[in-house]
């Protein structure tokens, strides 16, 4: 990097061409892998100008997805926090109820017209195994879905709802039986099929090209934001609060903030019981740079070098790694990352649906603790955007348990 | 040049093919490993592969997860995988060692560190499964300031462009990686592996191993016949699962399974 504080480089100009955001991101996978990275890779770049797929694309996402998605003043959740006007992004409102169906759709569609009849995804909460079981029933696809046995367990709805969308969910039982297993389990099945089969990845993660077009799908969230927030407030928002598991959601709403300089871009990383007590999944926070699952970039590992297990209330954000770009934006100081722990997202968790009439998904919760905490520090003539990412019905069993209520 | 590339040129220019063998260190526990190497040499190998257990072995079919897994439990590090190398080598100074693995216990020990501590214990090569030579760079040189050779791994689908750049980047020997798939997966097709090494043995100086569904010594023969070696992996850490309750026996029983195969290839 010739520049540490990134003040002067063009932000849109990453990854660069061989896959890097500065030192995070790369290539760094099996060679039985790097064929189809390639094939992917120089398709993508083909399709992304194709006047016929981005039609497609746009068609569905406005039809299907039902964007635009609103972007909504929260009034009373602003009077609560007593300082900087807040918004919400109602990303919660997508169909299948989070962020993770922008991808779905455009990988779907990639893989439609690369001539792939069957995907396969990873999953920790369920959310993008759903979304991904969805797109396939879509556009008539086989669906294999990864998922570990600890998550099967925690998330038996979700389970059940891909299964009706005609998935077929693989348990996956080795190392910690969580997400990041099946993303494991998932690379293994794509270099064994690859011939039929496009892997979606969930988020901004894996080896490169995914991290790009992982962020340039969920991009649309952000470009909304923009002209939204300039026709009902005009200008630029002075923050923009978004959760970061794998950083989907975040990198969507920041990137086409990334060269207005004056916009803080705030990630939300999960402290799970604290960023001290060793059981959280915050790496932009507490992490250390190594490689996983494809790429470089901050992760949880131990001084040997092993990934460690994490820990959050919220399996969408129980995740050692994060994407590189995320890594890079932190290094070159242009977002900053913090960290809420399973308490204060349960606090927002109750608190939106108390004020506002809104159920948010406990990742999303994550960004309204911080959102609140941020407008309060602010002035009644700033405003701030949360990216609500999703919404909570899956959440409800898990809630309604530490309430003492089981609902099964 | 190194021990690895003096080991491979040897048995070239004598006409023998190569027998390598993966062992993931400290399966299944680690007491085992060091004898178990003497043993491997004794039956017949010429190199040794020494896996580094990591808690997420993309590239490993079950069988070599399991074993990552095993290895795992009594928590061996990187350090402790060369402690094994040392060890062994005090009265082995002949059999080369490759370290087997992927990067981030490499990258947390550090470049230097790890090539320094590396030499220092006897260790010869790497196969970092998840370090193409285009992200290499800088491993590269750092490794071969001190004698250590990385091999690199070509793949069913591997492009003549990309067999030519590895080719020149890998050193000892290449390594293909036969399959479309994990470790341990699926049969060998003999046919297709002397169509692939037709054409990378143009564009390699190197002496080509094949790996990745050899399990037995028939498979090893066949497999020999169109390269120049086999290495065997899966097949050897599943007896060592079967056995793992009885560490004699483990010892008898690859050691009788390797001697097989070197008589198969020979
Ligand atoms: C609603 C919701 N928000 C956020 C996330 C975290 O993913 P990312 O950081 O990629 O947006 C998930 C993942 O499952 C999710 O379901």
């Amino acid at each position: 990097m010739s520049n540490v504080d990134g003040q002067n480089e063009n932000l849109f100009a990453y990854p660069d061409e061989s896959g890097h955001f500065g030192q995070y991101g790369g290539k760094f996978v099996s060679e039985t892998l790097m064929a189809a990275l390639q094939e992917l890779e120089s398709e993508y770049y083909r399709l992304r100008k194709d006047k016929t797929f981005q039609e497609e694309l746009q068609r569905d996402l406005s039809e299907y997805v039902g964007r635009a998605s609103p972007l909504y003043f929260a009034q009373r959740l602003t009077t609560e926090a007593g300082g900087a006007k807040i918004y919400l992004k109602r990303e919660d409102l997508n169909h299948t109820g989070a962020h993770k169906i922008n991808n779905c759709i455009g990988q779907a569609l990639l893989a439609k017209y690369m001539g792939k009849p069957r995907i396969i995804a990873e999953t920790g909460a369920g959310q993008h195994g759903v979304a991904s079981a969805t797109v396939a029933a879509r556009f008539g696809l086989e669906c294999v879905v990864y998922m570990g046995s600890e998550d099967i367990k925690r998330q038996s709805l979700n389970v059940y709802r891909m299964k009706l969308l005609g998935a077929e969910v693989v348990p996956v039982h080795s190392g910690s039986k969580t997400l990041k297993d099946a993303l494991n389990e998932a690379m293994r099945d794509w270099v064994t099929n690859v011939d039929n089969t496009h892997y979606i990845i969930g988020t901004v993660a894996g080896p490169h090209p995914y991290p790009m077009l992982v962020r340039d799908f969920q991009k649309v969230i952000g470009e909304e934001t923009k002209s939204q927030f300039a026709e009902q407030h005009g200008g630029l928002p002075n923050a923009i609060v978004a959760c970061v598991g794998g950083g989907s959601n975040a990198m969507g709403i920041f990137y086409p903030f990334l060269e207005d300089r004056e916009v803080r871009l705030v990630g939300v990383e999960a402290a799970g019981y604290g960023l001290d007590s060793g059981k959280h999944a915050a790496p932009l926070n507490k992490g250390v740079v190594g490689v996983l699952h494809g790429n470089r970039t901050y992760l949880m590992g131990d001084t040997t070098g092993q990934i460690v297990e994490t820990h959050s209330i919220s399996a969408g954000l129980d995740y050692p790694g994060v994407g590189p770009e995320h890594s890079f934006l932190k290094d070159i100081k242009r977002a900053e990352y913090v960290a809420i722990d399973d308490k204060e997202a349960l606090e927002a968790f109750r608190a939106l649906n108390k004020l506002e009439g809104i159920l948010p998904a406990l990742e999303s919760s994550h960004a309204v603790a911080y959102g609140l905490k941020l407008a309060s520090s602010m002035s009644p003539d700033e405003s701030i955007v949360i990216n609500l990412s999703g919404r909570g019905d899956k959440d409800i069993p898990t809630v309604a348990k530490l309430d003492g209520i089981s609902i099964d | 040049m190194g021990m690895l590339s003096e080991r491979l040129k040897s048995l070239v220019s004598n006409n023998k093919k190569a027998l390598v063998a993966y062992i993931v260190a400290g399966d299944p526990e680690p007491g085992v490993t060091v004898p178990l190497m003497h043993r491997l040499v004794e039956s017949g190998v010429d190199v040794i592969e020494l896996g580094v257990p990591f808690s997420d072995p993309e590239a490993e079919g079950p069988v070599i997860q399991l074993a990552h897994e095993r290895a795992l439990v009594h928590r061996v590090s990187l350090d402790n995988c060369l402690e094994m190398a040392a060890e062994f080598r005090q009265s082995n100074k002949v059999t080369p060692i490759v370290l087997m693995g992927y990067l981030n216990p490499i990258e947390t020990m550090g470049y230097e560190n790890f090539a320094a501590k590396a030499a220092g214990a006897g260790v010869n090569g790497t196969i970092i499964v998840n370090l193409p030579p285009e992200e290499a760079s800088d491993m590269t040189l750092i490794l071969e300031a001190k004698d250590i050779e990385p091999v690199y791994l070509l793949a069913p689908t591997t492009t003549d462009e990309r067999a030519k750049m590895i080719c020149k980047a890998s050193r000892g020997f290449v390594y293909y990686v036969s399959l479309k798939g994990t470790t341990g997966a699926g049969n060998l097709d003999i046919d297709d592996v002397s169509e692939k090494m037709a054409r990378f043995k143009k564009v390699s100086e190197l002496p080509i191993m094949v790996g990745f569904g050899v399990k037995d010594g028939p498979g090893a023969k066949a497999v020999a016949q169109v390269s120049d070696g086999a290495v065997v992996g899966s097949a050897i850490v599943k007896l060592m699962e079967e056995h793992k309750g009885n560490l004699a026996k483990l010892n008898d029983e690859v050691g009788q399974f390797v001697s097989e195969l070197r008589a198969a290839i020979d």
